[in-house]
């Protein structure tokens, strides 16, 4: 898996991003809100409520009947001369990208935006057999340049601001330490040219894969993947098994509500659907086209009676601008590929529930999320359902345990509870509380609460004026 | 007119004196009020720690307290929301007793809007500026937005735009102390968006008491009070009047 850090890091990596990096917490807070104002205004324009419902339902339909449409969209492909192949693990999809690598003797890569490459870690495997790799959307292009792994699902660079890229411009592609936007593109795109003119092979994941067309569908706004998935020789196209969906025409559908939510957009700058290698009769496009099918986790979620509707989830990174949590840190300190909401509730089908951890605890439950996705994926309900399956296998707190059941146990009894309630008024807590597990935690940022003089069951006996 | 109040585990021992006012507003209302005995908690803290169990015994037993009320009025969205939206579904074979126990269970405001028909309750807060915290479950759970802020503005208090009010004041109950620092974080956008005015209120004590001790901590910011008491205020000058 690429990315830095392990989710088990999250808090340490939250916390040291908001005491030390401040600037990323301001670049992450504008970014998401201007994301967020044009996605209100993008689902103002249309009917969102009925185009999100439409939406659920075909992904629903989709994924509740995949066995039958993967094997329609691996006949359409074939039909249409691309080459299948089945990955139900990373290892196996990195296997695949091996035996093409050393069948077309591949120097050199250009990549589309994709996140599950990242997830599979392509690039670091590609580095381990000696193969050139470049990314060429701008954003992917920059966190390459600084090593870093992208920290948000659409916009890579989220957690930067545009001093970060200039310093970063200047020192590798000598612009002027203060270069407008415009100047920072113009030195990218002649930077990217040569690479896209050299590689052998072009690797882009893909929005949707249209069972009965064979067609995968990419969104984009820079003109990069058009040229990554047409230039080489040759193509590779990872794609998620959830990624179908049935009809040619729904795609009409889906790519404006996942830009509509992604960017505000009605429509991508640039929409391909690509469907098969060059035919005789064209003159752009790749000689041999394949299409690599991962699972990686996904039948296991799928097979999952509650979490499985996190797959319906179209990568639009909504959830993540709309998170309060997510936009303290932005995505690096979740500690893997997919940040916020969407990846705390994808994790523990993705990388087992151990390794999540304390992921599916990493949201206050405020719901912000299940409001704007276009999908309608209840996240905060399915955040509540990894935390119970936390529970079951024994993976939280035994003190919190001990004191909730405790407090449940107070709650039931009357008479304990308001012994408990005595207590909260005896007992020295401004000076002792920062020792306790749980008033610890909060008393480390703010001041603990003064319990009122008398309680209200006092107030109410004693009688209310 | 009968209403149970259930005061919550957070209002009764850190609102006491908002739950109080909750109970003067509502009589002011024509309303008959009452206090089920053995209240106690609704169990959402165990509920959102994925403590099931502990949540189902909770709801069981809350579902028991309440079970001879006509009406339900929390002085919080939040506990609000657990008994409408989650009981059902954690109480099993009770489950049409909880959806009946949802059916008459009300936010504060939501109640007097929706149920009593009341739009204006006095002028006591003329010419105060007033913030609003949309606390999430309030907003989103049950849909409650225009209720507390048209009460507010009914008692004259111009209710300030805020960007943030219907952004997560980072409290999450247990999410405040297991992750410390982000959740204040998120209380420190709130308190730095916040515009000019003379308090912030909200009608769940758990945001009152996370903006309010982030407030304290970094020893700046407005005064936090209870929408319950803060309707009180605006309603009572005009009884004395």
């Amino acid at each position: 898996m690429s990315g830095h850090g392990t989710p088990g890091g999250y808090r340490q990596q939250s916390a040291e991003t908001i005491r030390d990096r401040p600037q990323t917490r301001q670049s992450v807070l504008s970014g998401t809100d201007r994301a967020n104002d044009h996605r209100d205004h993008a689902y103002a324009d249309i009917d969102s409520d009925r185009w999100r419902d439409w939406g659920r339902d075909v992904k629903t339909h989709a994924l509740t009947h995949l066995d039958r449409y993967l094997e329609e969209a691996e006949r359409s492909l074939e039909a249409s001369g691309v080459r299948v192949h089945w990955a139900e693990t990373a290892a196996d999809a990195l296997t695949v990208l091996r035996g093409i690598v050393r069948e077309h003797d591949v120097k050199s890569v250009v990549k589309a935006k994709s996140m599950l490459t990242e997830e599979l870690g392509v690039n670091e495997h590609l580095e381990r057999l000696a193969v050139h790799v470049r990314e060429t959307d701008l954003g992917e292009y920059i966190v390459q340049l600084l090593g870093e792994p992208p920290s948000h699902i659409v916009a890579p660079v989220m957690h930067l601001s545009l001093d970060d890229c200039r310093r970063l411009f200047h020192e590798r592609l000598g612009t002027p330490l203060d270069g407008d936007p415009e100047t920072l593109v113009a030195a990218a795109r002649e930077a990217l040219r040569e690479e896209f003119l050299a590689a052998d092979l072009g690797i882009s994941g893909g929005n949707f894969l249209v069972a009965e067309t064979g067609t995968v569908a990419l969104i984009e706004n820079e003109g990069n993947i058009r040229l990554s998935t047409s230039l080489p020789r040759v193509y590779v196209a990872f794609v998620g098994i959830e990624k179908i969906v049935p009809r040619f025409e729904d795609l009409a559908g889906f790519i404006q509500l996942t830009t509509r939510a992604a960017t505000g957009q009605a429509i991508g700058n640039y929409v391909s659907f690509i469907q098969g290698p060059r035919t005789d009769d064209e003159v752009d496009g790749p000689e041999e086209m394949h299409v690599v099918l991962v699972d990686n986790g996904r039948t296991g979620l799928l097979a999952d009676d509650t979490a499985w509707e996190a797959l319906r989830c179209v990568r639009c990174g909504a959830c993540l601008n709309i998170c309060p949590v997510y936009r303290q840190t932005g995505g690096h300190a979740y500690g893997w590929t997919y940040s916020g909401p969407i990846g705390a509730i994808i994790a523990p089908g993705l990388l087992g529930l151990e390794k999540s951890m304390p992921l599916p605890y990493a949201s206050s439950l405020c719901g912000a999320c299940a409001d704007v996705c276009p999908v309608r994926i209840p996240i905060p309900e399915l955040l509540v359902h990894w935390r119970e399956r936390a529970v079951d296998a024994g993976l939280t707190s035994k003190v919190e345990g001990i004191g909730l059941a405790a407090f449940a146990a107070a709650a039931a009894h009357p008479t304990l509870y308001g012994a408990g309630a005595a207590l909260l008024r005896l007992a020295p807590w401004q000076s002792a509380g920062r020792a306790l597990p749980v008033l610890g935690g909060w008393m480390q940022e703010r001041t603990a609460p003064e319990p009122s003089p008398k309680n209200f069951r006092a107030l109410w006996r004693d009688g209310i004026e | 007119m009968r209403v149970s109040l259930f005061a919550t585990c957070l209002g009764d021992q850190f609102f006491a004196e908002a739950c109080a006012d909750a109970v003067r507003l509502l009589r002011q209302l024509g309303v008959d009020v009452d206090v089920p005995k053995g209240q106690t908690c609704c169990g959402q803290p165990a509920y959102n720690a994925g403590r099931r169990a502990d949540a189902v015994s909770m709801a069981q037993y809350t579902l028991g307290v309440l079970r001879d009320t006509d009406y339900v009025v929390l002085p919080s969205g939040s506990c609000a929301g657990m008994i409408r939206c989650f009981y059902p579904g954690l109480v099993g074979a009770e489950a049409d007793a909880a959806r009946a126990l949802a059916a008459r269970t009300f936010e504060l405001s939501q109640f007097v809007v929706e149920v009593l028909g009341v739009a204006r309750l006095g002028d006591g807060l003329r010419g105060r500026r007033i913030a609003y915290h949309h606390s999430c479950h309030a907003l989103r759970e049950l849909g409650v937005r225009e209720a507390p802020v048209s009460l507010l503005a009914g008692c004259g208090a111009e209710v300030v735009e805020w960007k943030a009010a219907e952004e997560c004041c980072g409290f999450g109950g247990l999410f405040s102390a297991k992750l410390p620092e982000v959740s204040a974080a998120m209380a420190d956008h709130k308190l730095d968006t916040l515009p000019e005015i003379d308090l912030v209120t909200s009608t769940d004590g758990g945001c009152l008491l996370q903006l309010g001790g982030r407030a304290a901590k970094r020893r700046t910011g407005p005064p936090f009070r209870h929408l319950a008491s803060v309707l009180w205020d605006g309603a009572r000058e005009a009884s004395r009047a």
